[in-house]
């Protein structure tokens, strides 16, 4: 079993809780921009036209899905996206485009199959 | 090649392979509706895919499993949630364990094929929306068949083990 950080799912409810997380755009794009930053929930909360507590709630999701993780500074709550779980998703799907990249390459070559090649048919005298 | 776009979202987890194929619509879904088919491009030469139940009527199952060089076998499933032949098949897509039965962990994803006609109705634009539930599923996707490349990683940490001998 690969564990790393909270991204593994260890159970259903911890999947959904990822899915429910990942639904929403206002949370999408409050992961890419506390990629790599911190920010805090009050700063996220003027990119969006949605109440602070909006945000916040949306930041308590994110939390709960192991996809941002808080932390106090001073009176403010600091967010950061959990840089290493999303570069090893990047990672993945790069893998994952070279197995389907493969697949296609297979279903070429079956497709092509079908048909006999066009030399072939030139050297049929029928 | 023949793959014109790859979209990818490392936080939504999704990918969207977009391929043109040199068939109609009709015969590129026999690639996903003829199990004989499948068994052709599914997995690698290396780690070959037996369907051992093909229905793809809303609500059936599609199991199957890939075997290793070594006899090792990995099991896998699909359950229809929408279909509409020959354009459009949706499925949430597991693993098993080797009765066939899903495993929990991890959970199951998404995928959907798109088939549609190119402009010149010769060809189809197939697209695939895969969209995983976490890290650990893709890892696991990706560990089907692909022993070879462990077997090249490992031979070459024995040529580095042989080389500081």
């Amino acid at each position: 079993m690969v564990t790393y950080n909270r991204m593994v799912v260890g159970s259903d409810p911890q999947a959904d809780r990822l899915f429910h997380a990942l639904a929403d755009a206002t949370r999408r794009d409050i992961v890419r921009h506390a990629l790599g930053a911190e920010h805090s929930v009050s700063s996220l909360a003027r990119r969006y036209p949605v109440s602070f507590a909006a945000v916040q709630k949306h930041v308590a999701v994110l939390e709960g899905a192991g996809l941002v993780t808080k932390r106090r500074h001073g009176r403010e709550q600091l967010v950061t996206a959990d840089v290493h779980a999303i570069r090893r998703a990047a990672r993945l799907l790069d893998e994952l485009e070279q197995l389907w990249r493969d697949r296609i390459g297979r279903i070429e070559d079956l497709l092509a199959a079908d048909h006999p090649t066009e030399t072939q048919r030139a050297g049929d005298p029928r | 090649m023949t793959v014109t776009s790859v979209e990818k979202d490392p936080v939504a987890l999704t990918l969207t392979i977009t391929s043109e194929l040199a068939a109609p619509v009709d015969r590129a879904w026999q690639l996903w509706t003829d199990p004989r088919q499948l068994e052709r491009w599914w997995g690698p030469p290396t780690y070959p895919a037996t369907f051992v139940d093909h229905d793809l009527s809303p609500g059936a199952r599609v199991s199957y499993f890939m075997t290793g060089p070594s006899g090792d076998k990995a099991y896998g499933y699909w359950d229809v949630v929408a279909v509409d032949p020959p354009h459009r098949l949706e499925v949430r897509d597991g693993f098993a364990d080797d009765s066939g039965e899903p495993t929990d962990t991890p959970g199951p994803g998404v995928m959907i094929v798109t088939l549609t006609e190119t402009a010149d109705g010769a060809g189809t634009v197939m697209v695939i929306e895969s969209q995983f539930p976490s890290a650990a599923e893709m890892e696991q996707l990706l560990a089907m068949g692909q022993e070879e490349g462990m077997v090249a990683a490992l031979s070459q940490i024995e040529a580095i083990l042989a080389d500081t001998a």
